[in-house]
């Protein structure tokens, strides 16, 4: 065995890019394991996580390649495999032409000019290429995170000011005249439209809905702070005389985070004033949850909502080991739904990566900021919450596994079947909510199969998973 | 429906796969540092406006000559006062051409009777000044050395009456503006102000009185449509100048053979229009100057040591970093070692969307700069990365006739770290060499971010005020 590290100045891909250049060198003849990543804290800490030094004066703007090698001799060969990875992702198919790309957003609509703009660079950087998109007077969606609140709402009163609709920062779902941007599902046309100011908390939505043979025509995410006090609901309000706009829609719904109530209340002022109703889901402790929301927005549409729970509840011949709740999540809105869930019955549950491993309950979720610099969302790179999944299962404490998988455009392409190879390690109760659609890339049916098989419980309501976990945990008591 | 997407290809491939026609942009981070003031100036409310505005300043420019004479008359310019290319310097910091042309300035004013003895001159500063071309409403090429008995272009805007200046150019090759100063550049001067400079005057104002003064830009427009980029060639403008003066040259009753002679000497100096081209470039981007708020770029030049830009929401303030020598090629027997770093106002053609900007029209120089046509075709393109407009008057046919790219945004160059490309002459190092070849260069990166620096505080200052 012998590691190499190196640090490349100044060479930049994405995460998404390195999370693939990542895989196929580990995946090269003589190699043991192998990270190309920026280097940055996050990162840093998964290098050294892995065994490897990684040099003091490594900055957030330096690439860093890490392998270890079966065979010393290999290097070379590896190295090369490195670069040529790094070319391959890099390399884009062009026309005759030989036209270079454009650089920044503003170039490119100078050739497309009735476009919508879909930004997902790095935080930092964001709120530059979104305001290229406003001053063209274009819709935006801003899926990047890290972007600060004040950012935020002087970039949402210059779209104001433009009428342009701001869907984010953070914003990781739209659905925008039955196109997926973000991690989408695929639903049919129908007479639903969403604003959301909650990604996952759309996806289930826009997930129960399908499953209740109920289409939806937009599906307009704001991100998650815009009902903030800061905020202020500047996107919402724009969303919903979007919708109200839109002849196709019969029903406005608006699924968000906890509001702060001084918003909450300006929105529902607003949305009583439109020509079409609106049906507020606003989440938040004594409030219904999501599950409840799409049977009420059904009630209101005079469908109602097909059995969620498995055909078969597991007669499970996994014991309850320990005393508490280990929740693994991609979503935040669905992570937050089963704390609050779970904090009815169990009192504290904590959402820090410690609460994981520590002697509380706890439900993470893997999608927050704090785990996204420099990597990519735990939708797209399931590194992260595979690795703490291992160790939770490995803790005597852990009583009952809680998941989610979100299904849809954008997130990985077969996530049942990595969490499957990782739960054939797990002794525990799994419980585990799949968010999607019967027309979803992943084939959903298929998803739900592997889990299935590989022991887990699968539920398609987040809220139900939730409350068959408590009732495992209780059980076993 | 279509999908402008800027960043992770794996969300812009969700897109492509259900079947909407999709854009990537080639984004990658921005010139280290620039994160945050590139936000504070992107929120900047008045920005938006603020380039428009200047944009359609600098566009509405239409520069005419309208008249030629002595710096003296036309910019008050005295004894001892000398003007010079690029941002401010001093005689200790000045390099070989810039020193060789101040030597040359003074023999050719008399302060001296050997240019060698002008050293000592510009040592003690004590009779004589040194000041930017810029400041005084003028560009000049190279060393853009100006002294009080150098004739002048006078270039006006008829709607707003500004006014800029250039000096007459004195052809290639061993020329006060590329350093060198022996007898006969001297005698060339001499030549210049006292046959050429009145001639030209007389022309001019008889062409005016007769049909109106020449317009500068519209030969612009003309000679980029056949082959002239307007900065390392000038030869249908050129042509173009002495068609609209001949006639009135031609019965000015001067000298038949004086007549003959500037003929001659301006017919035979493919480079004789840049000295019109500056400046017409100066009075239009002069219109975009003192914008609060805007980011383009009104000004590229440099003395030989720095180069500098201005930029029109920071007024006069210069950004400075060390000129960069220009990759190209050499005349003669001439390499690397004997060029100067980049120097002269030239680059005004530039930073108004001529010269490396407008290269894809510019077939011929292409080779002499070492680049095939599709270089040239590429540069143009990139140039259009980094500015806020196009020129629709300045069309480029192999370009399905698109403006040249104008108006350079300091923020779109610290976002994509394209620098502005400019086609140049070199000159030699040591004072007295002469030019040397001629090549490609790029301002020093780093002035950008120095400018976008001062930018972001200016917006934070707007905001709280």
């Amino acid at each position: 065995m012998s590691s190499h590290v190196e640090l490349r100045p100044g060479a930049y891909a994405d995460s998404v890019t390195l999370l693939q250049v990542s895989r196929t060198v580990a995946g090269l003849p003589g190699v043991a394991a192998a990270q190309v990543a920026m280097a940055t804290p996050l990162n840093i800490e998964v290098l050294e996580g892995m065994g490897f030094a990684v040099p003091a004066e490594a900055g957030v703007n330096d690439l860093v390649v890490a392998v270890r090698l079966d065979d010393p001799a290999a290097l070379d060969a590896v190295l090369a495999g490195v670069d040529r990875a790094l070319d391959d992702s890099s390399r884009r198919p062009t026309g005759a032409a030989e036209v270079a790309p454009h650089r920044t957003t503003a170039a490119a609509l100078r050739d497309a000019g009735d476009a919508l703009v879909l930004v997902s660079v790095p935080g930092p950087s964001a709120v530059v290429e979104a305001m290229d998109a406003v001053e063209a007077g274009r819709d935006v969606m801003v899926f990047s995170d890290h972007v600060p609140v004040e950012h935020e709402v002087a970039l949402k009163r210059a779209a104001e000011a433009a009428g342009v609709l701001v869907m984010g920062p953070d914003c990781g779902t739209a659905i925008v005249d039955g196109v997926g941007l973000g991690f989408a599902n695929v639903v049919s046309p129908g007479p639903v439209g969403i604003v959301a100011a909650s990604g996952t908390g759309c996806q289930q939505l826009l997930a129960l809905l399908d499953h209740a043979g109920v289409g939806v025509t937009s599906a307009l995410g704001v991100g998650g702070r815009d009902l903030t006090a800061e905020v202020g609901g500047l996107a919402t309000r724009e969303a919903l005389r979007r919708l109200d706009a839109d002849d196709r829609v019969e029903l406005i719904v608006v699924v968000s985070k906890p509001p702060a109530p001084e918003v909450a209340t300006a929105i529902e002022e607003y949305a009583a004033g439109l020509a079409t109703p609106v049906e507020l889901a606003l989440l938040g402790p004594g409030r219904p949850d999501l599950t409840a929301a799409a049977e009420r927005v059904l009630r209101r549409l005079s469908r109602a909502l097909p059995d969620l729970s498995p055909a078969d509840p597991s007669e499970t011949s996994r014991r309850v080991g320990g005393e508490l709740l280990r929740g693994l999540f991609v979503g935040g809105t669905l992570a937050g739904e089963a704390r609050q869930i779970a904090a009815e019955t169990l009192g504290v549950v904590g959402s820090a990566l410690a609460d994981l491993h520590g002697e509380g309950h706890g439900v993470v979720d893997f999608g927050d900021d704090a785990y996204t610099s420099g990597r990519a969302h735990p939708m797209i790179d399931p590194t992260l919450r595979l690795e703490h999944l291992a160790r939770a299962a490995a803790d005597p404490h852990t009583g009952v596994i809680l998941l989610d998988v979100v299904l849809g455009h954008g997130a990985e392409p077969d996530p049942a079947a990595l969490l499957a190879t990782a739960l054939a390690e797990v002794s525990q109760p799994v419980v585990a909510c799949v968010v999607g659609t019967a027309q979803d890339p992943q084939d959903l049916d298929r998803q739900v199969r592997l889990l299935a098989e590989a022991g887990a419980e699968v539920h398609l309501s987040n809220a139900g998973a939730t409350r068959r976990a408590l009732e495992i945990l209780g059980a076993g008591r | 429906m279509r999908v402008v997407t800027a960043g992770a290809d794996l969300l812009a491939d969700a897109v492509q796969a259900q079947a909407v026609d999709v854009t990537r942009v080639d984004w990658r981070p921005p010139l280290p540092g620039t994160e945050a003031d590139l936000t504070a100036v992107a929120l900047d409310p008045r920005r938006s406006e603020a380039n428009a505005r200047a944009g359609a300043a600098m566009l509405a420019v239409t520069a005419h000559l309208v008249d030629v004479g002595p710096a003296s008359e036309v910019l008050g310019l005295q004894r001892g006062e000398f003007l010079h290319a690029g941002p401010p310097i001093t005689w200790d910091r000045a390099s070989g051409p810039l020193r060789g042309g101040l030597m040359a300035g003074a023999a050719l004013e008399g302060l001296v009777d050997d240019p060698e003895d002008a050293v000592a001159l510009f040592e003690s500063g004590d009779t004589v000044s040194l000041e930017p071309c810029h400041h005084r409403g003028t560009v000049g090429p190279m060393a853009g050395v100006v002294t009080p008995s150098m004739w002048m272009f006078v270039l006006e805007d008829r709607a707003t009456g500004r006014r800029t200046h250039c000096s007459l150019n004195e052809g290639l090759g061993k020329v006060l503006r590329y350093g060198a100063y022996s007898p006969d550049v001297l005698a060339r001067l001499r030549w210049m102000g006292d046959v050429l400079g009145p001639a030209l005057r007389t022309a001019v104002r008889a062409t005016v009185d007769d049909t109106g003064p020449v317009d500068v830009t519209g030969i612009l427009t003309q000679m980029l449509q056949m082959g002239d980029e307007a900065h390392n060639r000038n030869r249908a403008g050129t042509l173009m100048l002495l068609r609209d003066l001949a006639p009135a040259l031609a019965s000015s009753g001067i000298d038949a053979g004086d007549v003959a002679e500037v003929l001659r000497f301006v017919g035979g100096n493919d480079h004789f229009f840049l000295n019109l081209a500056m400046p017409a470039c100066k009075l239009a981007l002069d219109a975009a100057r003192d914008v609060p708020g805007s980011t383009m770029v009104v000004a590229m030049a440099r003395n030989g040591t720095d180069f500098g830009i201005q930029v029109s929401g920071t007024g006069d303030e210069w950004f400075t970093g060390p000129a960069q020598v220009a990759e190209g090629l050499y005349l003669g027997d001439y390499g690397p070692d004997d060029a100067n770093p980049d120097i002269g106002d030239s680059a005004i053609t530039e930073t108004a969307g001529l010269g490396g900007f407008a290269m894809a029209t510019a077939p011929a120089i292409v080779r002499l700069v070492g680049g095939s046509v599709p270089d040239a075709l590429a540069t143009t393109r990139r140039m259009h990365e980094i500015t806020l407009t196009e020129n629709p008057r300045w069309s480029v046919p192999v370009l399905e006739f698109q403006g040249t790219p104008t108006g350079i945004d300091v923020t779109r160059v610290c976002r994509t770290g394209i620098l502005p490309q400019i086609n140049t002459g070199m000159a030699g190092r040591l004072a007295g060499v002469g030019q040397v070849g001629a090549g490609l260069v790029t301002p020093p990166a780093a002035i950008f971010p120095q400018a976008l620096v001062r930018l972001a505080e200016l917006s934070t200052q707007a905001q709280h005020a």
